[in-house]
C-alpha cells in the first residue's frame, strides 16, 4: 500500500482520476479510462468507504489504484488495504513511518478479504 | 468449550500488543483523545464518571475456571482506583440526596446484560496490562464497544438445556471469529448485537437485537436459521422481524454479510439516536429486506459464496462442544438421585426453593444446570467481589467440569452438574451467599450500574434496586408473587433492558433531580414473558422515594386479581394495564401533605 503525504499529494496529477462521494454505488459508475479512484473519509469514523474499495475490487473487477483521503489515520490502514485501497494519503499530522510498520502487524486475520478472499477456515 | 487453537491465541496477543502500542501513543501525547478513542472502545475501554471502565467479551457467556481466576486477579490487583479518587467520588455521590444509597464499591466485577464482565476503576495506564493478563487465559475486549459488530450472546443454557433444538454454540464461536476485526464492518454507523438461540424457550431475548438468529430445523431434518433483523432499546424500543424464515446453517456467514453491507451503506449517519439498523428496519422495511437478498444473491452468485462454512470447520468447531467426560454416578438412576433429592427437600424448605428456582433440567438426566444467584442484599445485581470469582471458579471445578456461564440476567449458571452433588453445592454456594433461592422472581432483577458508574445515566439504578431488594426479602411473599422481570435502566440507552421488563424502571433526569418513569407489560420474548413487546407507561415518572411503594401497589393489585396459578405478566396481559396503573399513580407521595404539614 502507498501511503502518500499531504505535501505529495498536491504534487500528483489528477488525470483519470475518479472521486466517488460516500453515497455512491460502485456498480453503478462508468469505470472506463479510470486509473485512480478516490473515496474520501470525511470523518474516519466512517466506515461506508471500506465498503465502496471492496465492491470495486470484488464486483467491478478494478484493477487500478484505489486511494483513500480525507481524515486518513494510521491505525486503520490495514483496515484499508484489506478492503481494496492501494494507496492512501495521510492526514498532515500523521506519521507515515509509523503507519508503515502497523500495517504489518497482524500475522492474519480470520476473515476473507480483497487480498485474501478466502476465509482462514477454507485456506 | 471452545478449544483456543495456536492462531486464535496468537490473535489475542497480537491485539493485546497492538493496544499497548496505541496506549502509549496515546499516553505520550502522539494520538489525540479522539483519534485513540475508537480505538480503546473497540478494545472494552470505556471513560466513565469517575474512572475508566473495562468491559471484557466473554463470548457467549462460557468461561472456564481458568479465566474466572484471571478475572478475580484483575478485580483484586488492579480494579483499584488512583489514590483520593474513590473519596473525592463517594462524597460526590453522597450530595445527590434522594434515597439511601450504597456506597460505592472498587475491587469487583460486574456481569452485564450482553453475558460480559465489567470493571470500574482500572487506571487507563494499567490497561496495557490487563489485556496481557486477559489474553494470557485468551480473553480480550475486542468489540466489546464501538460502532462494530459487538460480542455475540446466546442462551445461557446452550448446549445442556432439555428443550434444545440445536446447540448453537459452535456457530457462536464461528460467528465470533468472522466479525473478529472484520475490515468492512469496524466503522458501522451504530454498535451491531448478535444473539443466537438454539431452543424453543427463548433465553436470549433475541428479538430485542440487530440481528437475532433462531436455530431451527425443516421439514426434512436439516439445520438453519430464521434470522430476524432490526430489533433494539434505546428510545425507540422495537422488536426485529424476520427475515429469512429458513436459511441453510452454512450460509450465515454470507448471509450476515448482505445484512451488515446495507446498513453500512443506508444506515444513517447524521444522527446518533437514528443509527441503528432498526431505524432502518423501520423505515426501509421492504426494499431494505429486498436489498438484502438482491446483495445475498451477488454473494452467491458473483463472489463464489467465499464465507460457505464448510463441513470441515463446523466439524472441528463443534468437536470442541462435546460434553465434558463426567464421573460415573455410582449405577444410581435417574430415578433413584431424583427420590433421594425430593427426600432431602422434603425437610427444608430452602433447599426445596433453592431446587425449584436455582436448578434446571438437564439433557443429561443424571445432571442439572444451576444458577449461582448473584442478586442479594449489600451487593449491587451482578456484582462480584475478587473473592466472590475465586469462589466462583472453585465451585465450577469441583462441580461443573470447570465451566461457568454468564447469564443475561447477571448471574453465573453451573452448566454441568451431577444431581448427587446438590446438596453439597447448594451447601458451598450457601456458605458463599450464592444459593438465594430467587432466580426468575422479583429479586432476581436487572440493573445497569446507573448513575453511580456511567457517564450516560440520568439517574441512578443501584439505591432503587436495593431498595426495592430490601422491601422483598421475605421469602413467602416472594414466592406468592411467582416469577417476574424486574428492569432497571438508568438512562434511556436500556442497558438494563427496562423495556423489556414485566416491571420496567427507567432513570429520568427533570431539573437536576433523579426522577423514574415505570413501564408494565414488557417482555423479552421467552415462554413466561410471551410474544416479545415494550412495556407501557404507567403515568409521570415518580421520585425515587415513591418507587418502592409504586412496585408494592402494583404487586397489590395483582395479588388482589390473579386467578388461581396466573403470573404477574400473564395478569398484566389479561386486565390489562389501567387498574395497574391506577394503584401505581395512587402511591404518589402527595405534595399536598408535604405543604400541609409544613403549614401550621
Amino acid at each position: 500500500m502507498r501511503l502518500i503525504s499531504h505535501t505529495e499529494h498536491a504534487t500528483l496529477t489528477h488525470d483519470h482520476l475518479l472521486t466517488l462521494p460516500n453515497d455512491a454505488d460502485p456498480m453503478q459508475q462508468s469505470l472506463q479510462d479510470v486509473q485512480t479512484i478516490e473515496l474520501h473519509f470525511p470523518k474516519f469514523t466512517d466506515g461506508r468507504a471500506f465498503s465502496q474499495a471492496l465492491m470495486l475490487r470484488r464486483r467491478c473487477g478494478f484493477k487500478g489504484d484505489i486511494r483513500a483521503s480525507g481524515d486518513v489515520l494510521i491505525d486503520q490502514l490495514s483496515q484499508m488495504q484489506r478492503c481494496g485501497f492501494s494507496s492512501a494519503v495521510l492526514r498532515a499530522d500523521q506519521d507515515i513511518s509509523k503507519g508503515r510498520e502497523l500495517l504489518t502487524h497482524f500475522s492474519a486475520f480470520y476473515q476473507g478479504d480483497v487480498s485474501q478472499p478466502q476465509p482462514l477456515f477454507a485456506r | 468449550m471452545y478449544q483456543y487453537t495456536d492462531f486464535d491465541k496468537r490473535f489475542v496477543r497480537e491485539r493485546a500488543a497492538q493496544y499497548r502500542d496505541q496506549l502509549e501513543r496515546h499516553l505520550s501525547g502522539r494520538l489525540s483523545d479522539e483519534e485513540f478513542r475508537p480505538l480503546r472502545l473497540q478494545n472494552g475501554w470505556y471513560v466513565q464518571r469517575y474512572a475508566p471502565m473495562l468491559r471484557v467479551a466473554v463470548p457467549y457467556g462460557e468461561l472456564n475456571s481458568a479465566q474466572l481466576r484471571v478475572l478475580a486477579t484483575i478485580a483484586r490487583d488492579y480494579d483499584t482506583p488512583e489514590p483520593g479518587l474513590f473519596e473525592r467520588a463517594q462524597t460526590t455521590q453522597d450530595a445527590i440526596g434522594g434515597i439511601a444509597a450504597p456506597a460505592l464499591t472498587k475491587n469487583y466485577a460486574h456481569f452485564t446484560t450482553r453475558q460480559n464482565l465489567q470493571y470500574n476503576w482500572i487506571p487507563l495506564h494499567k490497561s496495557a496490562d490487563v489485556m496481557d493478563l486477559l489474553a494470557s487465559v485468551n480473553m480480550h475486549g475486542i468489540q466489546t464497544s464501538g460502532n462494530c459488530i459487538r460480542n455475540i450472546t446466546s442462551d445461557e443454557r446452550a448446549g445442556v438445556a432439555v428443550d434444545e433444538i440445536v446447540d448453537p454454540r459452535p456457530f457462536a464461536e464461528i460467528l465470533r471469529q468472522w466479525s473478529t476485526l472484520h475490515p468492512e464492518f469496524a466503522f458501522l454507523p451504530r454498535k451491531f448485537k448478535i444473539a443466537i438461540s438454539g431452543a424453543s424457550d427463548d433465553r436470549a431475548a433475541t428479538a430485542w437485537h440487530d440481528v437475532g438468529l433462531h436455530m431451527q430445523r425443516n421439514a426434512s431434518g436439516e439445520v438453519g436459521f430464521r434470522v430476524m433483523v432490526g430489533g433494539g432499546m434505546g428510545r425507540t424500543p422495537i422488536t426485529a422481524s424476520v427475515i429469512r424464515e429458513f436459511l441453510p446453517w452454512n450460509q450465515i456467514l454470507n448471509f450476515l454479510e448482505a445484512v451488515v453491507r446495507v446498513y453500512n451503506r443506508w444506515g444513517r449517519r447524521d444522527n446518533i439516536y437514528k443509527a441503528r439498523i432498526k431505524i432502518l428496519v423501520k423505515a426501509e422495511g421492504p426494499r431494505y429486506k429486498e436489498e438484502v437478498e438482491a446483495e445475498y444473491q451477488r454473494i452467491l452468485t458473483q463472489d463464489g459464496a467465499p464465507h460457505t462454512i464448510t463441513q470441515a470447520e463446523f466439524d472441528r468447531v463443534h468437536a470442541c462442544f462435546a460434553a465434558p467426560v463426567l464421573a460415573a454416578h455410582n449405577g444410581v438412576s435417574a430415578e433413584a438421585i431424583h427420590t433421594q433429592l425430593t427426600q432431602a427437600a422434603d425437610g427444608n424448605k430452602d433447599f426445596a426453593r433453592w431446587l425449584q428456582q436455582n436448578v434446571a433440567a438437564h439433557r443429561d438426566p443424571h445432571l442439572r444446570i444451576v444458577t449461582l444467584s448473584f442478586k442479594r442484599l449489600g451487593q449491587a445485581p451482578g456484582d462480584a467481589t475478587a473473592d466472590q470469582l475465586d469462589a466462583a471458579a472453585v465451585l465450577a471445578d469441583r462441580f461443573s467440569c470447570g465451566e461457568a456461564r454468564v447469564s443475561h440476567d447477571q448471574n453465573l449458571v453451573l452448566p454441568w452438574v451431577a444431581a448427587q452433588d446438590l446438596p453439597a453445592l447448594y451447601k458451598q454456594a450457601k456458605d458463599l451467599g450464592l444459593a438465594k433461592p430467587n432466580i426468575r422472581m422479583l429479586t432476581d432483577m436487572i440493573a445497569c450500574p446507573g448513575g453511580d458508574y456511567c457517564s450516560l445515566a440520568n439517574a441512578r439504578s443501584l439505591p432503587v434496586s436495593a431498595a426495592i431488594s430490601e422491601r422483598y426479602q421475605d421469602l413467602d411473599e416472594l414466592f406468592d408473587l411467582g416469577e417476574i422481570d424486574l428492569h432497571i435502566s438508568g438512562c434511556i440507552n436500556s442497558c438494563g433492558h427496562h423495556h423489556s421488563g414485566h416491571i420496567g424502571i427507567l432513570g429520568v433526569d427533570k431539573d437536576g433531580k433523579e426522577w423514574y418513569q415505570v413501564t408494565l407489560g414488557g417482555s423479552d420474548g421467552s415462554e413466561l414473558s410471551g410474544a416479545p413487546k415494550a412495556g407501557k407507561v404507567v403515568g409521570p415518572s415518580f421520585s425515587s422515594a415513591e418507587v418502592v411503594d409504586v412496585i408494592e401497589a402494583v404487586l397489590q393489585v395483582y395479588t388482589d386479581q390473579k386467578t388461581h396459578g396466573e403470573t404477574f405478566i400473564d395478569a398484566v396481559n389479561r386486565i390489562g394495564i389501567d387498574p395497574f396503573k391506577l394503584a401505581a399513580n395512587a402511591a404518589r407521595h402527595s405534595s399536598d401533605d408535604e405543604a400541609l404539614s409544613t403549614i401550621d
